[in-house]
């Protein structure tokens, strides 16, 4: 079923979409924030520009948005699935926890800000496009994975990306010469046996968004991980 | 009941902007239907726009607004201009009544042109004299406040959230070719009618999202050069600087981006442009004070066009869209989209780096 969020604000966008099917597509959407928050066991499609924190605490249902969306998409999300046909705003996945997050474009700045995991709780986002700085600030947990599929020449990442990670996994398709990452992280190249933990990801960015897998694979990925030995000093305070 | 003030609420507020880089101007419509998906960006405590191109038959004379707290004041207020302006025309800022903006005060406006004696009196250029005169009728309390002071535009603001301010002040009634435009979520300080956004000082306006933690370092400096921060919030200070960086220093808009938001030392470190780097450093040795930090996203406004900048960190969100001659600016794409469904082109300038719009050579303003 559709619901027409025209005109409508984002409380009874919510409450419309707590009653309908467990499978809907909102149309015409436009800034309506929190959509779809804490919401568990629907399919929903939106067309038009969802509002910030799209898919807030969401606990399970799947989110699919066929354009951009906006700010803190999946802010604190627990379970399930975003997909979003275009780019994102910034602090996408902001303290995630769960679920994952699938974007075609690119990322604003602080992809994966304070993203964490717990036992079976292994939250993922793939950026399919590149990233603003802060990529990562102060990962605790989960994977992040950025594939950098944009004909620009822009680096796959901003400045300071990884800033006080302590936690968790990121994946950077291509060599990142130009990248300058913190001293307390390490990077290398990522093992055969570290691509088999993604794939699956990968496979399911790709059929997502129509690329071809063994294109997006024929590259290497760097994969950073934080250096407990190294661990993150502060950088707000002294600059 | 605790008062704005005396209460910190961290949150939002709402900017956007429209300019036209062939001149043509439109009506303020389609800026205030920008601002409703951005509603709860705001809190009902301050929303205004800027439009430039609006007095094109008074586009010689600087249009003073005023916000006037009694009849008695407007009086001796314009004995005061009398004797130092020629006053081409006087009139009340025509408004709607509406049941969303109450305890208006007298606003009223005045088109005029500084008296060429008083000028070579006090061996000043009509800016400069201009400039003295809103500080001195600003830092003098006497219920009238100077809240737009530049030539052929104007702003308009109020208590109330930005979509009934545009109602309330007939902006439909208005055609500019830029609009800027702030919903407004005071966090820190009172939410009265001066306070609310653009801050404007001659044609300069600023409309801002967010919070200045060096507001106090900012103040200091920029207050020994004759500006007087009077109007219990943060963001009039940019407007000074700016002013004080363009007007008095001559630097160039790119330039005073790299003062108000300077990259950090180690991004300037390693800048591969020798040329650049030189300069940033330049720049950042300077005017160590007038570094602004803290979360900022800001449209700054000027006769002939606009510039969107994010603090360096880019602790706010802003979105540029293109469309034809036109140029879109917002706190959310969803407030672009309002203006233009099918805009062409969509992205997110990085921290730190200005977006600079000014009018194609040959507009007819």
């Amino acid at each position: 079923m559709n619901i027409d969020a025209k005109n409508i604000d984002y409380k009874n966008l919510n409450s419309a979409l707590r009653e309908a099917d467990n499978n809907l597509k909102i149309v015409n959407c436009l800034g309506q924030r929190f959509i779809a928050a804490g919401v568990s066991d629907k399919k929903i499609k939106i067309e038009g520009i969802p509002g910030n924190a799209l898919g807030a605490y969401l606990n399970g249902a799947v989110i699919e948005v066929m354009g951009n969306a906006q700010d803190a998409v999946g802010d604190t999300m627990n379970n399930g699935e975003i997909i979003i046909h275009g780019n994102v705003g910034d602090a996408v996945g902001y303290a995630m926890r769960g679920g994952k997050i699938f974007v075609q474009g690119n990322a604003g700045y602080r992809a994966g800000i304070h993203m964490k995991a717990y036992r079976e709780k292994q939250p993922v986002i793939v950026i399919g496009g590149k990233c603003g700085s802060f990529l990562g600030e102060y990962q605790a947990g989960g994977t992040i994975i950025v594939l950098g599929l944009t004909d620009d020449d822009k680096n796959i990442v901003g400045n300071f990306p990884c800033t006080g990670m302590h936690g968790g996994k990121m994946y950077l398709r291509g060599s990142c010469d130009n990248i300058r990452f913190p001293k307390g992280v390490n990077v290398q190249k990522a093992t055969d046996e570290d691509m088999k933990e993604i794939l699956s990801y990968i496979k399911y960015f790709s059929q997502s968004f129509d690329y071809d897998v063994n294109k997006i694979l024929d590259s290497d990925f760097m994969l950073v991980t934080p250096d407990s030995k190294n661990p993150y000093k502060q950088m707000y305070v002294a600059n | 009941m605790n008062l704005e003030g005396k209460v910190r609420i961290p949150s939002g507020c709402a900017i956007a902007a429209v300019i036209s880089k062939k001149g043509k101007r439109m009506t303020g419509e389609s800026i205030i239907d920008a601002m409703k998906p951005m509603h709860d960006r705001s809190n009902g405590l301050g929303g205004g726009f800027a439009a430039y191109g609006i007095y094109p038959e008074y586009k010689e004379f600087y249009a003073f607004h005023f916000f006037f707290n009694s009849r008695e004041v407007r009086k001796s207020t314009e004995q005061f201009l009398k004797e130092r302006f020629e006053i081409v025309k006087s009139e009340i800022v025509p408004t709607r009544k509406i049941p969303a903006i109450t305890d208006e005060p007298i606003i009223w406006r005045y088109f005029v042109s500084p008296l060429q004696s008083v000028l070579k009196n006090l061996q000043l250029d009509e800016d400069e004299f201009v400039a003295r005169t809103v500080m001195k009728i600003n830092t003098e309390e006497n219920g009238a406040y100077i809240f737009s002071s530049g030539k052929n535009m104007g702003a308009f603001k109020a208590v109330g959230f930005p979509e009934d301010v545009g109602i309330f002040y007939k902006l439909d009634e208005y055609e500019g070719y830029t609009w800027t435009a702030h919903g407004r979520y005071p966090t820190n300080t009172p939410g009265w009618w001066g306070g609310a956004h653009p801050f404007t000082l001659l044609d300069y306006s600023i409309v801002h999202n967010g919070e200045i933690s060096s507001y106090d370092a900012n103040r200091r400096f920029i207050e020994m050069f004759g500006y007087k921060c009077t109007l219990q919030t943060d963001t009039e200070v940019i407007t000074y600087i700016m002013d004080y960086l363009l007007r008095k220093q001559g630097l160039t808009l790119g330039e005073t981006a790299s003062v108000i938001a300077a990259p950090f030392w180690s991004t300037i470190e390693n800048k591969t442009d020798i040329i650049d780097k030189e300069k940033h450093k330049y720049l950042r040795t300077l005017f160590p004070s007038l570094l602004v930090t803290g979360p900022f996203s800001i449209v700054f406004g000027f006769n002939g066009g606009l510039m969107a900048l994010n603090d360096r960190l880019k602790l706010r969100s802003m979105v540029v869209g293109e469309k034809d001659d036109r140029v879109y600016v917002a706190s959310e794409e969803a407030a672009i989209r309002v203006m233009e469904p099918n805009v062409d082109n969509i992205w997110a300038p990085t921290g730190g780096e200005p977006v600079i719009v000014t009018l194609e050579e040959g507009c007819e303003l």
